[in-house]
């Protein structure tokens, strides 16, 4: 039996002014007096101050009414209603912006980042102009601009340009016709609705027989999925007694009725968020491609896989690990971005606080809600990014 | 069995004409017959885009300040005009008329500071006191007040001048705290590691403009009674803070990046903390993340242009003040395209630096 060595430094337990764990206590114990020593004296004189100046506080004011219209919101809203319903409005008219913002950002950046890659010079060297105007020239500045050309440039009201057949889009923005909701429609949500279940239900189907088999039908899988879909969904319409009612807009001496419209304060802050983000997302897209290494793409070519059978099993699993995180933190910065919105008098949370601010005077209040409305919405994206980048990124055994 | 015999294939056929004009667009625009649609789709689109630019920005422009000529030339000719006539309103903000060229003087002294800066020759301490005599010289230049001259208020202050002064003090002030916070957030001190990670996460996780909200309605209230707070310093403070939490992150990233190995070694050599992150870890760690500050550098110029929400009158803010004039409302346009153009110029050339200094600085460093 062999003993078991001694170690080969004892650890001295004598206790010492000079030991490191000592030293680290009392920085910390300092650091931590000092801050409270700080905030205590700026609250002092946040009070003395709000004293002298008989400014009130508390959250109180949420309750009481808000007192001014909302150019746009996703619910009714009037001015009778309280501050919070007022902050909620700007909360969604955030969000709306942002998520489609979002969306078409990561479409467009996708393919002006595959451009850049592109064998093709024109289009190589049209998507790096691309990329280097939006990434180059302020958003405020880019935003001051489309505004300019929604509201100045765009023909007035009376003639508009029509791209398709009921769509007017001129300086009052963009209208189009909308469906208008009848209870036949549930038919056609319930119809898309099983449609959808049997389209995972066909996915899971083809994955299981791939794990077992080593078939691999990708497309007839998606391709029956959508079909079905589509059926199911037109199945639901027709049961629902195949309600076709639309809400078309027409112009009209002083503005526009029926159908839906978007405000030239959205446009601009849509188009001018998606232009910006789309330049950032294309180069995280570019060097995601570009960082999988060249053997893999010799490696699928020697085992003869066809071209789109490469793209979508060699080479994007691979560049997604690269693309999540910083593609993350794009989106952080749009949904963060989209406060310049303040610039162009698009009601969002920070032009509601804003406002707010101005008519109760209470400082602290709004503009902490406003923070901690814009530091929820980054912890809730960056956890649904983990989420999904905990599936693609590289699984060790 | 009949032993294998070695009959010879033919030669392959050499590749056909790879050099020359004909081959060489053969290979870049008609490799496929995609790739031929795609060169005649964009070159459609390219012939019906860029004639009439050309035509209104160039060939119909009128470039002389006047109203009338370039009102009889709106919709068909660019009117740069406007940039003659507004250009000092729009470089200078609301600054006085006659004392303009202190600005310029100003601005071009932190413009040549910059550019020197970028040369690695002369990245030595003595680089920092050039910064602290050029700061000082642009303070009392812009401010007045010395030496005859008249006194100008920060208020007034505006356009060029000011974007470069606040990106490039944020930048400056916000250095020692990002060490500091990226530091701490490594440390194995849980008080001090929790609190710089809150610091930046709360910082990364809200909008600049509500930082600068911040600025301009609590810091007043946090001052003691009676003290005023300049609005050029509470914005400077705002925008510092902001810079430093991003700016931490970029340093840790070095800091990380730096084999263990380095702090094992300084260790054993008896070294203690600051003196390891001194002499040891910051050298290293900072070489490394040179090009990503410079792409800081290059975010905080263009955040600079939010100051405009909170009433300072930068370049993107002045130009706003300028195009205010009902006369040239009209040529808006023309004028944000001027200041995009001074962005974009001097976005590109910095980070095509930053590209360059990438390439440069870590050859020979880089493990792996």
């Amino acid at each position: 039996m062999i003993p078991p060595a001694p170690p080969l430094l004892p650890r001295s337990r004598a206790w010492s002014w000079r030991s490191q764990t000592f030293r680290g206590w009392v920085y910390q114990v300092l650091t931590l007096a000092l801050l409270v020593l700080a905030i205590t004296y700026l609250m002092s004189n946040t009070f003395a101050n709000m004293r002298t100046r008989g400014i009130q506080s508390g959250f109180d004011f949420f309750l009481q009414p808000a007192g001014f219209a909302i150019g746009e919101s996703l619910f009714e809203f009037d001015s009778g209603q309280g501050y919070w319903v007022a902050y909620l409005v700007g909360l969604s008219n955030t969000l709306r912006v942002a998520l489609l913002g979002i969306v078409l950002a990561t479409v467009l950046g996708t393919l002006i980042g595959i451009g850049r890659l592109s064998s093709n010079m024109l289009v190589r060297g049209l998507c790096a102009v691309h990329v280097e105007v939006t990434r180059n020239i302020p958003l405020l500045l880019q935003l001051f601009m489309w505004y300019f050309v929604m509201t100045e440039l765009l023909p007035p009201i009376e003639t508009p340009l029509k791209p398709m057949a009921n769509v007017f889009f001129s300086k009052n923005g963009l209208q189009y016709p909308l469906p208008e909701w009848s209870a036949g429609h549930w038919g056609t949500v319930l119809g898309l609705l099983a449609g959808a279940v049997f389209w995972r239900m066909g996915a899971r189907r083809a994955h299981r027989q791939f794990e077992t088999t080593g078939h691999f039908q990708p497309a007839r899988t998606h391709l029956t999925g959508l079909a079905s879909l589509l059926a199911l969904t037109a199945i639901g319409w027709l049961a629902g007694g195949a309600p076709s009612a639309l809400s078309v807009p027409e112009v009209t001496e002083i503005n526009v009725v029926g159908g839906g419209a978007v405000t030239p304060e959205y446009l601009t802050l849509l188009i001018g968020l998606t232009v910006y983000t789309s330049g950032y997302i294309a180069e995280v897209v570019r060097s995601g491609i570009q960082s999988v290494a060249y053997g893999q793409h010799e490696a699928a070519v020697a085992l003869g896989l066809t071209h789109s059978a490469e793209l979508r099993l060699v080479q994007l699993p691979q560049a997604l690990r690269v693309i999540i995180p910083p593609l993350t933190s794009q989106y952080l910065n749009l949904i963060k971005n989209s406060s310049l919105a303040v610039a162009v008098g698009y009601p969002d949370l920070i032009s509601i606080s804003s406002t707010s601010l101005n008519q109760t005077g209470r400082a602290i209040e709004c503009i902490a809600v406003v923070m901690l409305c814009y530091l929820t919405l980054s912890l809730l994206t960056s956890a649904a990014m983990n989420i999904y980048n905990r599936r693609v990124r590289l699984q060790d055994r | 069995m009949n032993p294998a015999v070695f009959t010879p294939i033919a030669a392959r056929q050499p590749p056909s004409q790879v050099l020359g004009a004909w081959p060489w667009l053969r290979r870049n625009f008609f490799d496929s017959v995609a790739n031929s649609l795609l060169t005649l789709l964009v070159l459609a689109l390219l012939a019906v885009v860029l004639p009439p630019l050309f035509n209104w920005a160039v060939w119909h422009a009128v470039v002389q300040a006047d109203n009338a000529a370039c009102r009889a030339a709106a919709g068909v000719g660019a009117c740069w005009g406007v940039v003659t006539e507004k250009g000092r309103l729009i470089l200078f903000g609301r600054y006085p008329f006659e004392e303009q060229w202190r600005p310029l003087i100003a601005s071009a002294l932190l413009v040549l500071l910059l550019v020197v800066s970028c040369l690695r020759i002369v990245w030595r301490p003595a680089l920092v006191g050039a910064w602290v005599v050029v700061f000082t010289a642009f303070y009392l230049l812009m401010k007045g007040d010395v030496a005859g001259l008249t006194l100008v208020d920060t208020e007034r202050w505006g356009g060029l001048p000011l974007t470069l002064l606040l990106s490039s003090v944020s930048l400056v002030l916000a250095f020692p705290l990002a060490i500091l916070l990226a530091l701490g957030r490594q440390s194995q001190l849980p008080a001090i590691r929790t609190l710089c990670v809150i610091f930046i996460e709360f910082v990364r996780g809200v909008p600049l403009i509500s930082v600068l909200f911040m600025a301009s309605f609590i810091l007043p209230l946090l001052m003691p009674q009676g003290a005023k707070i300049d609005v050029l310093v509470r914005v400077l403070i705002g925008m510092t803070l902001f810079t430093a939490a991003y700016l931490a992150e970029v340093i840790r990233g070095g800091l990380q990046a730096l084999p263990k190995g380095q702090m094992e070694a300084a260790h054993s050599l008896g070294l203690g903390y600051w003196q390891i992150q001194r002499k040891i870890v910051l050298p290293q760690a900072l070489r490394l993340v040179v090009p990503a500050i410079v792409n800081t550098f290059i975010g905080a110029f263009k955040d600079t242009s939010l100051v405009t929400i909170v009433s300072l009158y930068d370049l993107t803010g002045a130009v706003q003040l300028a195009l205010g004039d009902a006369d040239w409302r009209k040529f808006f346009m023309e004028g944000q395209l001027f200041v995009a153009a001074i962005y974009f110029i001097a976005c590109l050339a910095m980070s095509r630096y930053s590209q360059w200094l990438e390439g440069h600085l870590n050859t020979g460093i880089r493990r792996q």
